[in-house]
């Protein structure tokens, strides 16, 4: 196994962990870091877990072994998600940010609507300011003018930039995507990428996402870690650029260089 | 019409070598022997074969039949230590057969199809009644807390969200209610009418259908239309959103679903099903009145005079605390179905049909232990 890099000051720990449905297991043994200001791919093969390993991470899903560790901007010390009291375990959703597979805006409300929703929820602003913080969070992802279409008015992509304007609302201090170039064609896939590099950063957020599009993992990831299906556990971690040249995983290689071999 | 002929040489080591040459159309839609009968074939010889080798002489037509047909074959031969070639047959087919048997079975990949014995299967349905009790208590539970929190003032119903619900389950329902409620007053009217006209007291339709309605009736039947109407459509809307991941992206902003989706829903039903109940008591009065002017030739103030009499405000309140519990009841059947909605398109119709069912039997079992309740307190 690739050497695990364990520097700088992790955001978000995971310990042993074991994540399972019922009594099939679909990884085990997964213990790695995400540092403060990273880049970080989650990545494998269709199936392996990737997007489980995701809602494990925002705290979804309780594991079935292991843990789950946070530091997070309001709390001085570590925190374990699924030890702690539910009102520190909202307060630690509250300051992550997710963008679904499928944008998951909210169906029977606007975009600004989507968006003031949490801003309602969680602080005492005036409906004006709500809104004008709505209009400016779809204007950063290029959707200007857009507040008040509903979300099965607007085309795939726009309804991931609309989620993704959601999940900035609280301005979140970590982001989370799923797949985010899944249903992209290359153009908009890559524009989101940008956007994502851009939103990093400006405001400093450590980004996780999950993908298995080479192109993006060579383009923003800075660490990942690699999940297989068959041994249903990780198998490398660190730079995916750094993975490339150096690693000795077949799997691995075979992943990365799309089963061509790393060439002479 | 597909034909195979077979050609019986010697090989190299002594044993035979069988030639079968493949003529004319093999597709699914052409009669051609099938593997079993080229099995049975290769084992009459008496010889035994050493190799069996398979040539095309022009082959017309061929699809994905003749490719089942040489697997099989092939398999057997495979399993009797029988080498076997298929080098001189067109190349598609070849290539085919090779990408098919490119990926190897993985051990264990396959899934057990056969039945389940009766022990495991019965035993398996009680689990499965015993975690479906479970996750409904404790849904039942959650909401209650949800409820305490709602009226410690922990957090706030939007009325943004709350009043639209509130339309679709009253106003949106008035002309399924009137027609239902209208005619389950006119049929007691009419069968109570059979009997009492014999008797020369059919004044007394009056008093069956005042109080049959004011009572039971009204409530239940609201209680069923709105489990049909209503219990559906709250199960398919939180089943959707469960689909569309849109129940992850409340939690994940900690937005519990239990109190943004699921509490205004219960107090919009249990707030507007005794108002309904109402409504259905009068119009299932005035089928009844409709029957009586009509077909039993009483006036009107007779009518209105006789339901007054025979009905108390007792009944009255019955009535309407019923419909109160059926609203709560139909909307956490819907709820929870909703909720409990598995990630794909047909478990929404599941949800929707199960929050139904689940609907009408707990309006069924509420009725019989109001029922009960009420004669032993002598109500």
């Amino acid at each position: 196994m690739d050497e695990f890099i364990k520097t700088g000051n992790p955001r978000i720990t995971v310990e042993n962990l074991t994540m399972a449905y019922g009594t099939s297991v679909i990884q085990k043994n997964l213990d790695f870091e995400i540092n403060q200001g990273d880049i970080f791919i989650i990545m494998g093969g269709s199936g392996c877990g990737k997007s489980t390993l995701l809602r494990h991470l925002v705290g979804l899903h309780r594991p079935s072994m292991g843990r789950v560790i946070y530091r997070d901007p309001g709390f001085p010390g570590p925190v374990s998600f699924w030890d702690a009291p539910m009102e520190t375990r909202r307060i630690l959703m509250k300051n992550m940010g997710i963008l679904y597979q499928s944008g998951a805006l909210w169906s029977s409300m606007t975009l600004a609507e989507n968006i003031a929703l949490p801003l309602e929820q969680f602080t005492d602003l005036n409906a004006r300011t709500i809104r004008e913080l709505a209009s400016l969070k779809l204007a950063l992802v290029g959707l200007a003018g857009f507040e008040d279409y509903y979300p099965s008015e607007i085309s795939g992509g726009m309804k991931k930039r609309a989620g993704l304007a959601r999940a900035l609302a609280l301005d979140p201090d970590a982001l989370f995507f799923d797949e985010p170039s899944a249903g992209l064609d290359p153009v908009s896939a890559r524009l989101l990428d940008d956007l994502i590099l851009e939103i990093r950063e400006s405001l400093g957020a450590t980004v996780v996402v999950v993908t298995h599009e080479l192109a993006s993992i060579f383009a923003i990831g800075n660490n990942c870690v690699f999940l297989d299906p068959v041994t249903k556990t990780m198998i490398a971690s660190g730079d995916p650029g750094h993975l490339l040249e150096s690693s000795r995983d077949q799997r691995v290689i075979d992943f990365l260089t799309r089963g061509e071999g790393r060439g002479s | 019409m597909g034909e195979l002929i077979y050609e019986l040489g010697e090989g190299i080591s002594g044993g035979g070598v069988l030639t079968v040459a493949m003529t004319g159309e093999f597709t699914m839609d052409a009669d051609f022997p099938t593997s079993r009968e080229v099995v049975r074939r290769i084992d009459s010889f008496g010889v035994s074969i050493e190799c069996v080798l398979f040539k095309s002489r022009d082959i017309a037509r061929w699809d994905s039949s003749i490719l089942t047909f040489l697997k099989d074959v092939t398999g057997h031969c495979s399993s009797r230590g029988i080498a076997w070639d298929v080098a001189s047959m067109p190349g598609g087919i070849q290539r085919l057969l090779d990408l098919a048997s490119a990926v190897p079975e993985r051990e264990g990949i396959r899934k057990k199809t056969g039945d389940a014995s009766f022990l495991s299967s019965t035993g398996q349905a009680a689990m499965d009644i015993f975690h479906g009790t479970l996750e409904m208590l404790g849904f039942i539970g959650d909401a209650f807390i949800a409820f305490l929190r709602l009226i410690l003032g922990r957090y706030k119903i939007r009325m943004k969200m709350f009043f639209p619900i509130v339309r679709e389950c009253s106003v949106d329902a008035l002309p399924i209610v009137s027609l239902i409620s209208c005619l389950v007053g006119l049929i007691l009217a009419f069968v109570g009418a059979v009997q009492l006209v014999m008797f020369g007291a059919q004044i007394y339709v009056a008093s069956l259908v005042g109080i049959a309605m004011i009572r039971v009736m009204g409530a239940v039947m609201v209680g069923v239309i709105m489990a049909g109407r209503t219990g559906a459509a709250f199960a398919a809307q939180l089943g959707t959103m469960e689909v569309n991941e849109e129940i992850d992206a409340l939690k994940t902003l900690g937005i519990s679903p239990m109190e943004f989706l699921v509490m205004p829903r219960i107090l919009a039903l249990a707030f507007v099903m005794p108002l309904l109940c109402l409504y259905a008591d009068l119009m299932g009065i005035m089928g009844g009145m409709a029957v009586g002017i009509f077909m039993l030739d009483l006036n009107f103030m007779e009518y209105y005079n006789m339901t007054k009499a025979s009905v108390n405000l007792n009944s009255f309140w019955i009535g309407i605390f019923q419909s109160f519990v059926f609203g709560i009841l139909v909307a956490l059947a819907g709820c929870l179905r909703g909720m409990q909605c598995r990630r794909n398109a047909s478990a929404v119709g599941e949800a929707a049909t199960s929050a139904v069912v689940t609907g009408i039997v707990a309006i069924v079992i509420a009725t019989a232990v109001i029922t009960v309740v009420c004669n032993v307190l002598g109500i």
